[in-house]
Parts: structure tokens; C-alpha cells; sequence
């Protein structure tokens, strides 16, 4: 793997990771995002569902979290995660967690983090962690972290803690790697932890960046555990100290104003966990990312679009795993409130995703209040598509030198409530 | 559209049965539907025929899997597609209510409003309105139900049924009957078959596109032979585009269902399409073919889907339990649908757990398994060895043959099929 990077503006890197997979034939662009997945299948789609889709990520996220009581299934099949969910031709990123069911505190000890799926709680030591891991063959994997100092009021002493433990978690991970013959070829990505505390985040990440990893995976940070100006600055604080030619990515951030901070602070690669929580909660992402659309006539479209209702808190429905998909953003419309019962006009004008293209916002909405299961696809098709479109337009706004224009149509969805 | 029926559309057809002088062939000219039998089983009273509808031409045996609210669960229309499915079923009673006629009117009809470029089939809503609403109540206006959604008293007339398939423009409309569960007896199963037929009439004189839309009668009359035999000669005497045996797949005997489904079969005229509704296990679907069926139609495939259960020519696999953890087969290695091409019943297993995808495989395998068998039929019916083909395909079926229920074994002896 290597990462060029083709242009550096205010921060933003841009860039190509190259010689992905084990043969070395993929590639991904930064600032880019990762497919997310539950059970390695994108949530509500079959593959000839979600091949409707172009220009897929080359990379799969799948999670310990959703894999790991399937472990014994895995030993047995032997050919690791990718082929056992029929993905193939795809790089596979194997995460800890699942971004978009948080786990509940107060589980992590000394030697063990836990983990929550379906089938309740799997506790890991880091035998146990590596021992998944050789079962589900990524060809990148974090090494078991401390995450847990997002709470209000963690403690400095906990904080350091956390960092402590990382460390040697990654010690014991890489040392166990070299003699797991299943994990030949697969690749470490270092855990950057440090909470809010600025020094511990800077000694976290010049530690991580002393050990043989790949790349960087920056936790903590996820929406909610900060204010936006501290995580700018402990973000831009960490990436000070991590190598240039080395990917960094930021676990649980999604927002698309939130991924354009971390980027001017030094981020490359995201998690596409967002598009799923908009799914879930019945709504489909519209801002505007084009840069060529009439501005005037954009902020006419939010305007009438983007208005939260005020039930959309209570709605919240969860499939089963984890928490509720969250509070709906400016980002995306109700598709279930009534005022889309007789529109017939597609999720997003333009759109080239199968929803858009087959299919009106009267029907999502029927579908949405009849609680058909075809809505959670049609959304997820749309989201994915759109949330991927974001990112294309974030490298295009880059390499043009426009990424205020980008911001400031971001910044227009705010007018909309 | 060309004639439906006479000899001249017929090549493919055996010898000429006395029943096609049932045919107007002037009136039935104007319906949007034509049926040309490709093939007749010598032995059975099994057919294959091309049924022409507005949207394309159906190839009967056919499984019309269900869509109830403008949707099949969770499959896109373009899947659907891609498993050649030529026509599928959308409830009036849902769809009436959710969306309304109105707003399906301005989206281009269901067909507008889903996406979907094949045919339709809706029901009259009658049924559903007998099944899901309790306080329900039958007069010679229509169908008095109070509404789930707001509790106000609705009453459901032929006129308002048709009017609201007309709305969906489906290319099959069904009449409103008058449904009693096929359990009941005595003088209300009479009451509803006369009155099935006093609706037919009601239900043509409603119907504001007869061009584009066909309407199907609903044959009634319990278990009861007399009565079934009353209103296939009433009926009959309509001309109407289709027919569909009604009444039946309520929890009755299977002794008295297949023996009111081939009494039907013998007194409906050849060259119209015959729909048992309703009817949707493989083994119905085979015997009911070789009782002369053409349509069939059943939520089972696709709700059984949705926990985990997979058809397979020998039954079904229940995926959830633990036997399938580390099942690295396809669901069925000779089937050639998207899911068993690609995935392993340990994957399915695992992925029914926590990601509504695993339900979507197990419906798109599940669709996949009922239109391939029709497909099967079919072609053994025109291949001239339909007989061989349900004798295999019980055999496969079922362990043993002591194990073949008695009423198969009687209904297919019925139409000289002899298991072994």
C-alpha cells in the first residue's frame, strides 16, 4: 500500500492510496470513505442491489463487532470474512466496533475490551482479538483499543490510561501478527486515543507512529463527544505528529460538515456509517454538494425541504443492533411527513442512483408509512450514492481550489430551519 | 388485440374439446386479454398457454407472487424482473386505503406509482376486509366494515371496488364476491354465491375501462357441488375475460378442495384463463396444474421467506436453526437464482440475525423457486411429459411415497397420474 499524496491545500490532503488487496490491483482516492457494512453486507442490500451503484469504494469495513459470534462458523470456513459473505473483489478493513451502535461503558479492563452484536456482549482478551482476526482475514485491521473516554467528566488519569493500554494492546497485537500465518500479508492500523487531553493525544499518536502500522486510526472523535472547535484542534494537534505518507482515518464521524473539518485537519479516510443512521430513520440526504447548481435556486430547495418536523426525535426506529440511528441534520428531508405524500418528484433531481432514477418521493413515503422493507433499500441505495457523490465532490473541490464555495453550499443548508 | 380463442390460435393445442362453443368470440374480441393454449397435456387436464396482456405476454402455469402495498417485500422491481416475472398481485383493501385511488391515479396508476412495467393482478379487497376486520358485515349493498386506521364506519360496494381497481389500472381485475370461510355451511354459503353473482354484474357495469382492464368472475359456492355447479352455469354465461375459483385455501379438508377445484376446471370453458386464488405450495400448485389451473397466486412464499425458511425441491430449509451455522452450501446447489449463486446457508444463517439483507436473499431465492418450477411445468406440459415430471417431482418431494398425502395421490389418480 502507499499513499501519494497529489496536493496539500489549508491542511486538506489529496491523495491516492495505491496498491491495495493482497494482489495490489485497487485503489482509493482520500479524502474518501469506506463501504459500511453489518455482517459484511451493506444493510438492506443484496450484491445485485447495491452493484446498481457505481464507483463503490474499494474498501469494505467490516466490524468485530457484528463478526465475532460467528467466529467458530469462520475458523471452520477458513477463507475469512470476505468470501464467506460472497464479497470477492473487494479490500476488507476490519474495525472493532460498529460506528453506528456505539457500545455501552463500562466493560473495558486491563486485558479486555467487549464487543456488542446481535448476540449480546463478546468479551476480548487480545488472544481472543487476534484470534478473530486470523478468522476473519482482513487485509487491514486496528489493533484491540481502549476507546472508552467519551464520557463527560473521564478523568485525565483515565484518559492516560486508555493511551497506556492502546499501546501495549498494539504491541501484543503486532507481536502476535508476525506469527499468525493467516494474517500474512494483512496490515496493522494503529489506534490514535488521548480523549480530549492534548498531550495525551500527542503522546499517543508519536508512540503509535514508532510501531511498524500501515495507517492511523483516530478514535474518540465521533459526533457528539467534543465540541467541533476542540476536535479541530486535537485533531490537527495529533496529525502534527503522524508520518505524511501514512493514511489517517477518523473513526465515527459522518456529517458532511464534520468530515470537512476533519479533512482540514488532516484526515483522509472516513467510515460510511452516515448514510445507514439517515436510512434508518427514514430520510434521505439532499444537500447540495454540485458547486454548479443555481445558488439562489438551492437555497429555495432547502428552504422548503429541510424544515425537522418536530415528532422526528420520537420515530426513531433501531433494526435490532445498537442504538437509535440518532437526531436527523440539515442534511437530509423527512421523506415519511406528509408533505411528500403527492410529490412526484425523485428523492434528489439528478440523481443517478436506482431510486432516483425508478422512483418517486410519493412512493418512498408510501413506503415509509406502510413500514415496507423496500423502503430501507431505496433509501440506502439513494444515501450511499449521495453520500459517495459528497465525497467526489470534496476531491473535485480540492484539486480546483473551491472547497469554500463546497463549504459555503453546505453552510446554505442551514437556512433551511 | 387478435381473437382469444378458436382453433386458429390454437396450434399447438391436442384434440379440440367441445367446451370452446362457451366462447363468445365477438365480445370477448374487445377484451384486453388474449390466451393462446400452446399445449395440452394428453393425459391430465394440465395446459400450457400464452396469456397476452396489455403489459406482456404471461406463460402460463403461472405463480404471481404478491406485492400488497404496491411493493414485494423488499425486492426492487428490477430484481423482480431479472427473475422473469411477468405478473404480479397488489391488494385493493391496502391500497385504497394507502395511498387512496387519488393519489395512485395521478402517479400513472400502480404501475406509474411502483415502477413496474409488467402486469398486474388486484384482488377486489373483499377478502381482506372479511379476514383483518372483525366487525365486518355483509349486505346486498356491499361489504360494511369499520376502518383500522380511523374507525369510521366504510362501506365497500362492487361499484367503489372496481372504481378503486380502476384507479390502479391493473391489467386483471377481480369482481367483489361475497366471501364466506369455505368451513361454513348451510343457506349463508347459497346467500353468497347468488350474491357473488348479483355483484359480477354489478362489478362489468362498473367497470369504466373494459378495454384496458379485464375483469375476472369469481366462481363461489362453498363445498357444496350443486352450488358450485349453480354458479359456474350463471357465471359462465358472462362474458367475462377470466376466471377464478374462489372460496377454496380457507382451512378446508384438501378432500373437498381439490375435488371443487376440478369440478370447476370441467364446467369453465377452455379458451379463457382459470385462476385458483389463493393456492401457492408447490405440491398444490402441480396437482391444481394437472387439474387444469393456469393462475395461481399465495403470500407463503415470500412471508415464509421473511423467517428464514427456504423452499427447496424437497422442502424447506429453516435457515435460522442452529443446523445451518456451518452449512457451507448453497441453499440448493442446482438452483440458478442470485442468492444460491453467491451465498452459503451459513452466511444466510448468520446475516438473518442482523441485517434485513438476509431476508431479501431467502425471498429472492424463494420467488425464484416457485417461478422456476411453473417454468418446469410448463415445459413438460409442451414437452408432452407432465405426467413424468409430477411423478419425479414427488418422488423428490417426499422421502417415501407413504408419505404422499392421500388427497394428492387421489386428485392426480383423478386426472390418470398413478404414483408408484
Amino acid at each position: 500500500m502507499k499513499l501519494e499524496i497529489s496536493r496539500v491545500v489549508q491542511g486538506c490532503r489529496l491523495g491516492t492510496l495505491t496498491g491495495l488487496g493482497k494482489t495490489g490491483q485497487h485503489s482509493l482516492e482520500t479524502p474518501g470513505c469506506l463501504l459500511y457494512t453489518r455482517c459484511a453486507s451493506v444493510p438492506h442490500l443484496t450484491q445485485d442491489t447495491l452493484h446498481t451503484l457505481t464507483n463503490l469504494p474499494a474498501v469494505t469495513q467490516v466490524t468485530l463487532a457484528t463478526l465475532a459470534e460467528h467466529q467458530e462458523v469462520l475458523e471452520e470456513f477458513k477463507e475469512g470474512a470476505r468470501t464467506f459473505a460472497g464479497l470477492h473483489d473487494t479490500v476488507v478493513y476490519c474495525s472493532l466496533h460498529d460506528p453506528a451502535a456505539p457500545s455501552p461503558p463500562g466493560y473495558t479492563t486491563n486485558k479486555t475490551v467487549s464487543v456488542w452484536g446481535s448476540g449480546g456482549r463478546t468479551e476480548l482478551t487480545v488472544a481472543r482479538f487476534m484470534a478473530l482476526q486470523a478468522a476473519v482475514r482482513p487485509d487491514w485491521y486496528q489493533n484491540m483499543a481502549d476507546g472508552e473516554t467519551g464520557q463527560e467528566n473521564t478523568s485525565r488519569k483515565r484518559v492516560r490510561k486508555a493511551v497506556d493500554r492502546t499501546l501495549s494492546h498494539l504491541d501484543e497485537c503486532l507481536l502476535l501478527h508476525q506469527k499468525m500465518p493467516e494474517l500474512r500479508g494483512a496490515q496493522v492500523w494503529g489506534v490514535v486515543e488521548g480523549g480530549d487531553v492534548r498531550e495525551e493525544r500527542v503522546r499517543s499518536a508519536r508512540e503509535t507512529a514508532k510501531r511498524p502500522v500501515a495507517g492511523f486510526v483516530l478514535d474518540g472523535f465521533q459526533s457528539g463527544a467534543m465540541g467541533d472547535d476542540l476536535r479541530t484542534q486535537l485533531l490537527t494537534a495529533t496529525t502534527a505528529e503522524l508520518p505524511h505518507d501514512k493514511p489517517r482515518l477518523v473513526q465515527g464521524v459522518g456529517r458532511p460538515d464534520e468530515v470537512i473539518a476533519c479533512v482540514e485537519a488532516g484526515v483522509d479516510l472516513f467510515e460510511s456509517f452516515f448514510p445507514y443512521q439517515v436510512t434508518e430513520r427514514g430520510c434521505a440526504l439532499c444537500f447540495s454538494f454540485s458547486m454548479e447548481t443555481d445558488p439562489e435556486q438551492a437555497v429555495l430547495d432547502s428552504d422548503k425541504e429541510k424544515t425537522i418536523p418536530e415528532d422526528v426525535v420520537q420515530e426513531n426506529g433501531s433494526d435490532g443492533g445498537g442504538d437509535g440511528p440518532g437526531k436527523m441534520t440539515r442534511f437530509e428531508m423527512h421523506l415519511r411527513d406528509k408533505r411528500y405524500r403527492e410529490d412526484f418528484r425523485p428523492l434528489v433531481s439528478g440523481c443517478p442512483c436506482y431510486c432516483c432514477r425508478h422512483h418517486q418521493r410519493a412512493y418512498v413515503h408510501h413506503l415509509l408509512v406502510t413500514n415496507e422493507l423496500l423502503a430501507g433499500v431505496l433509501l440506502m441505495l439513494h444515501n450511499t450514492a449521495h453520500y459517495l457523490g459528497f465525497f467526489r465532490a470534496l476531491r473535485r473541490a480540492l484539486a480546483q481550489n473551491r472547497l469554500p464555495d463546497l463549504k459555503q453550499q453546505l453552510l446554505q443548508c442551514h437556512q433551511g430551519h | 388485440m387478435a381473437a382469444p380463442c378458436g382453433p386458429d390460435v390454437i396450434p399447438g393445442a391436442g384434440q379440440e374439446r367441445d367446451t370452446n362453443e362457451m366462447c363468445s368470440k365477438k365480445a370477448a374480441s374487445l377484451a384486453p386479454l388474449a390466451l393462446r393454449i400452446v399445449a395440452e397435456c394428453p393425459v391430465t387436464k394440465a395446459r400450457a398457454c400464452d396469456l397476452t396482456l396489455p403489459h406482456c405476454v404471461v406463460d402460463t402455469p403461472v405463480f404471481m407472487p404478491v406485492g400488497t402495498q404496491g411493493t414485494l417485500k423488499g425486492i426492487t422491481v428490477d430484481q423482480l424482473e431479472d427473475l422473469n416475472c411477468q405478473i404480479c398481485l397488489g391488494n385493493t383493501y391496502h391500497l385504497g386505503t394507502r395511498p387512496g385511488p387519488e393519489l395512485i391515479d395521478k402517479a400513472n396508476g400502480l404501475h406509474g406509482f411502483m415502477g413496474w412495467k409488467r402486469n398486474l393482478l388486484t384482488d377486489s379487497g373483499g377478502f381482506q376486509m372479511v379476514s383483518l376486520v372483525e366487525l365486518s358485515e355483509v349486505t346486498e349493498e356491499g361489504v360494511k366494515f369499520c376502518s383500522p386506521y380511523d374507525g369510521k364506519e366504510i362501506l365497500l360496494t362492487p361499484e367503489q371496488s372496481i372504481h378503486i381497481q380502476n384507479s390502479l389500472g391493473s391489467d386483471i381485475m377481480m369482481q367483489l364476491d361475497d366471501v364466506v370461510s369455505s368451513t361454513v355451511t348451510g343457506p349463508r354459503v347459497e346467500e353468497a354465491m347468488h350474491r357473488s353473482i348479483r355483484w359480477l354484474d354489478r362489478c362489468i357495469v362498473a367497470n369504466k375501462n373494459p378495454d384496458k382492464q379485464n375483469l375476472f368472475a369469481i366462481i363461489q359456492g362453498g363445498l357444496n357441488p350443486e352450488l358450485r355447479k349453480a354458479c359456474l352455469e350463471e357465471m359462465t354465461k358472462r362474458d367475462v375475460p377470466g376466471f377464478a375459483i374462489g372460496g377454496l385455501s380457507g382451512g378446508e379438508e384438501k378432500d373437498d378442495f381439490w375435488k371443487m377445484v376440478t369440478l370447476s376446471t370441467d364446467y369453465l370453458p377452455r379458451c379463457k384463463p382459470r385462476y385458483l386464488m389463493g393456492v401457492g405450495y408447490a405440491v398444490d400448485l402441480v396437482v391444481c396444474v394437472a387439474l387444469g389451473c393456469d393462475m395461481f397466486d399465495c403470500v407463503f412464499p415470500t412471508r415464509t421467506a421473511r423467517f428464514g425458511s427456504a423452499l427447496v425441491p424437497w422442502g424447506s430449509l429453516q435457515l435460522k436453526t442452529k443446523q445451518f451455522a456451518k452449512d457451507f452450501q448453497p441453499i440448493d446447489a442446482d438452483c440458478q437464482c442470485p442468492t444460491c449463486r453467491r451465498h452459503t446457508r451459513a452466511y444466510l444463517h448468520a446475516l438473518l440475525k442482523c441485517n434485513t439483507a438476509g431476508m431479501h436473499h431467502v425471498t429472492v431465492h424463494n420467488i425464484s423457486y416457485q417461478l422456476t418450477l411453473m417454468r418446469s411445468v410448463r415445459q413438460s406440459i409442451i414437452e408432452k411429459r407432465f405426467p413424468q415430471f409430477v411423478k419425479s417431482f414427488m418422488k423428490r418431494m417426499f422421502p417415501s411415497s407413504d408419505q404422499y398425502p392421500r388427497w394428492a395421490v387421489e386428485a392426480l389418480a383423478s386426472v390418470n397420474i398413478t404414483l408408484d
